[in-house]
């Protein structure tokens, strides 16, 4: 298997699914002759010409509704948005128009379309572009939103979204781009809606998403040095929510953390807590806890940033709690 | 030109456009005693936008519209019964009841749908014509939109796209002089609607919206201009509602005598006493029409009122398409009627794109006038 940059891997499976279907098309801002800008479409205009690869002005309303028109009457149009904090201008066109179609025409009408862009925060760039915004999508009936973590997630999801007959929500790692791991070559499809232990463990789960979760490898590893073996259960998707995989990791483990890079007042997370609270509250031996970012905007001020999100040592602190070993 | 209408034709505007106003007329009927809810929006007075677009474009071409959506389906051919259902919210509805009357969804009449949020449907109208470039078909896309949608950003945003790439789309702003309660003038810093084509580089010009024969000959004159290739055009049907923005709204904001004023420009007699100057059409030609339609609309009525409320169980379906699920027919479904035009799309494999949106030469060489290579 070879090794790639999650950037790499969701340019793969935009190559592939673009040759297998002239159906698909990318658009976005930056994505053709400046290849992206954070590279992810690299070579794909030279491959498949500016039809399919299209440099859209700066209007996210108007290209992400153009894109849910053609998607209406049979094209399957994979949106960049430049970063998820742009799309909040065309949250209309997803919200109003894609995730409601289906419904509205009584069944008529399908919008396979793919909207994908790097969400959570960046590296010092203030409030407007480190949001972590999620949970807004994962709020709507007719969205599938989807959160891969690792590049092997990255490229199996993208291609499972492009196929896919629903309108996605695809948040990728702004700070993830760059991060290698194992890619299987050609036809690697990896269901949405479906979980991942990510790590095997017996004493706590902890569940998590995106880029969260290598906080959370580097907690396990952490605790794993005091004996504590956690389970990392990789949600993947977030709507819908695999509630077989939570339920079944905490009835293992009696114990969950969950670590979620945007805020807590409803969260995903929020969600994660009431079917683990409806559904396996006899199964719980401590109170779920949750490691979120703080309740503030993002600050500029490189303390301030690292204080505000979560990482490893707050995790740490929240599964000694649960395990009783640490007060609160 | 005249001359060269039809009786045929002229026939069949008639009796669609009197099929509108009759089946509207029923419909705040109906409101009143409780049977439609929400908003209801009619179209009273704006019967020639509609009917005289629909009779110049091709059946396969495609439209949508916005709230105020029950004409141009019944237009297009949709069936009364079904779009009276769905404003019941009732299982014969063209959704099933699911929609109502902000969004009458007919595909295979190719009627792509009514859209609540004023502006919101502009951009899919693009979308679909880029469609229609991308596979290389000839279909243009007709969209309907208010006045006042004219100041949504989603108009601006979307010409831009629409006019830099040539895309066949005919925008169809339907002046009816108010949006909700308020004058076009108050809010719009040019209240000629058709002027702003012009900061797109696009054809953009007003036509009479009272007038279905005026309508019919400028919308066949745009749909050649966008099948040619030439790019949208931005038509302003300067037309008038008789009733209030909707069932809700008693209009109190317009004075009685404009009202009077602009029913003497009414659509029908107008289209009527044409067609006798022209003795093209008798009276009893008409006066058949009219008792057709007064019956047809007294079946669509009956036939929404005896449909059922859907299924509790029909909460769950049409949110998500789940694996292999096949998309609803609803003529079909609701009436038996064999669906022999339901729209289908070539699969990857057999499409060959061949449009460039930007030819690589033309980018090339300006990269290298401005030095960008070498």
């Amino acid at each position: 298997m070879a090794e790639l940059m999650y950037r790499e891997a969701l340019n793969q499976a935009l190559d592939e699914e673009m040759k297998r279907d002239a159906n698909v098309f990318l658009i976005g801002e930056e994505v053709g002759r400046y290849n992206g800008a954070f590279k992810v479409s690299q070579g794909l205009l030279d491959r498949y010409g500016s039809a399919r690869v299209i440099d859209a002005p700066i209007s996210e309303l108007g290209f992400a509704g153009m894109s849910v028109g053609a998607a209406m009457v049979g094209l399957r149009p994979v949106v960049e948005m430049m970063t998820w904090n742009f799309a909040i201008l065309a949250m209309d066109q997803i919200v109003n128009n894609a995730a409601k179609l289906r419904h509205m025409s009584g069944g008529q009408l399908r919008c396979p379309i793919v909207f994908r862009g790097p969400g959570g925060a960046g590296g010092r760039l203030s409030s407007q572009h480190s949001q972590a915004l999620e949970a807004n999508y994962a709020h709507f009936p007719g969205l599938k939103v989807i959160a891969p973590a690792t590049p092997a997630d990255a490229k199996g999801m993208l291609k499972s979204a492009i196929r896919d007959e629903n309108p996605i929500i695809m948040f990728e790692g702004e700070r993830l781009y760059a991060i290698k791991g194992e890619v299987p070559e050609g036809e690697h499809v990896v269901p949405l809606g479906k979980a991942d232990v990510k790590r095997e463990g017996k004493d706590v789960t902890l569940i998590t998403w995106s880029r969260m979760y290598y906080f959370c490898e580097q907690a396990a590893q952490e605790l794993e040095k005091e004996g504590i073996s956690v389970e990392i259960l990789d949600l993947r998707t977030l709507r819908p929510l695999d509630e077989e995989a939570i339920l079944a990791s905490v009835r293992k483990t009696n114990r969950a953390v969950i670590c979620e890079e945007g805020w807590a007042l409803a969260g995903v997370g929020a969600s994660v807590v009431d079917i683990i609270q409806s559904k396996a509250f006899d199964d719980l031996d401590a109170p779920v806890l949750r490691v979120t970012g703080l309740d503030v905007n993002m600050s500029y001020a490189a303390n301030l940033e690292n204080a505000i999100q979560p990482d490893a040592p707050k995790i740490i602190a929240a599964v000694k709690q649960v395990l009783y070993r640490q007060g609160a | 030109m005249a001359s060269a209408y039809s009786k045929d034709l002229l026939l069949t505007m008639y009796r669609k456009m009197f099929l509108i106003r009759r089946f509207e007329e029923r419909a705040g009927q109906q409101y009143g005693l409780g049977k439609i809810a929400g908003f209801c929006h009619l179209y009273i007075g704006q019967e020639a936008v509609a009917v005289g677009t629909n009779e110049a474009i091709r059946p396969d071409d495609y439209m949508l519209s916005a709230y105020r959506d029950h004409g141009q389906p019944l237009a297009r051919g949709s069936d009364a019964g079904m779009v009276m259902a769905e404003l019941f919210g009732r299982t014969g509805g063209y959704s099933k009841g699911k929609g109502g009357s902000m969004h009458i969804f007919d595909i295979e009449h190719h009627f792509y749908g009514g859209y609540g949020i004023v502006g919101g449907q502009i951009p899919l109208a693009a979308g679909m014509a880029f469609a229609s470039r991308y596979r290389n078909e000839d279909r243009v896309t007709v969209c309907f939109f208010g006045d006042a949608a004219a100041n949504q950003g989603a108009l601006h945003e979307t010409f831009n796209m629409a006019a830099k790439w040539k895309l066949p789309v005919i925008y169809i702003c339907e002046n009816n002089r108010y949006g909700m309660g308020t004058a076009v003038g108050r809010t719009a810093s040019v209240p000629e609607i058709y002027k702003r084509a012009s900061a797109y580089n696009m054809r953009g010009e007003p036509v009479d919206g009272m007038d279905a024969l005026a309508m019919y000959e400028t919308v066949k004159d745009c749909a050649d201009y966008c099948r040619a290739g030439k790019g949208p055009v931005l038509l302003e049907a300067n037309t008038y509602r008789f009733r209030g923005h909707s069932m809700a709204d008693p209009a109190t904001y317009r004075s009685k005598s404009e009202v009077e004023e602009e029913r003497k420009n009414d659509p029908i007699p107008k289209l009527r006493a044409f067609a006798l100057k022209k003795k093209l059409a008798a009276d009893a030609d008409f006066e058949a029409i009219e008792e057709e339609v007064k019956a047809q609309v007294d079946a669509a009525v009956k036939f929404a009122d005896e449909s059922p409320e859907p299924d509790l169980e029909e909460l769950w379906r049409d949110t998500i398409v789940e694996e292999g699920e096949e998309d609803v027919r609803p003529r079909q479904r609701v009436l038996g009627h064999n669906v022999t035009n339901w729209p289908s799309y070539p699969s990857g494999q057999e499409l060959k794109v061949t449009w460039d949106l930007e030819p690589r030469e033309q980018a090339e060489k300006e990269d290298k006038k401005a030095g960008l290579v070498r």
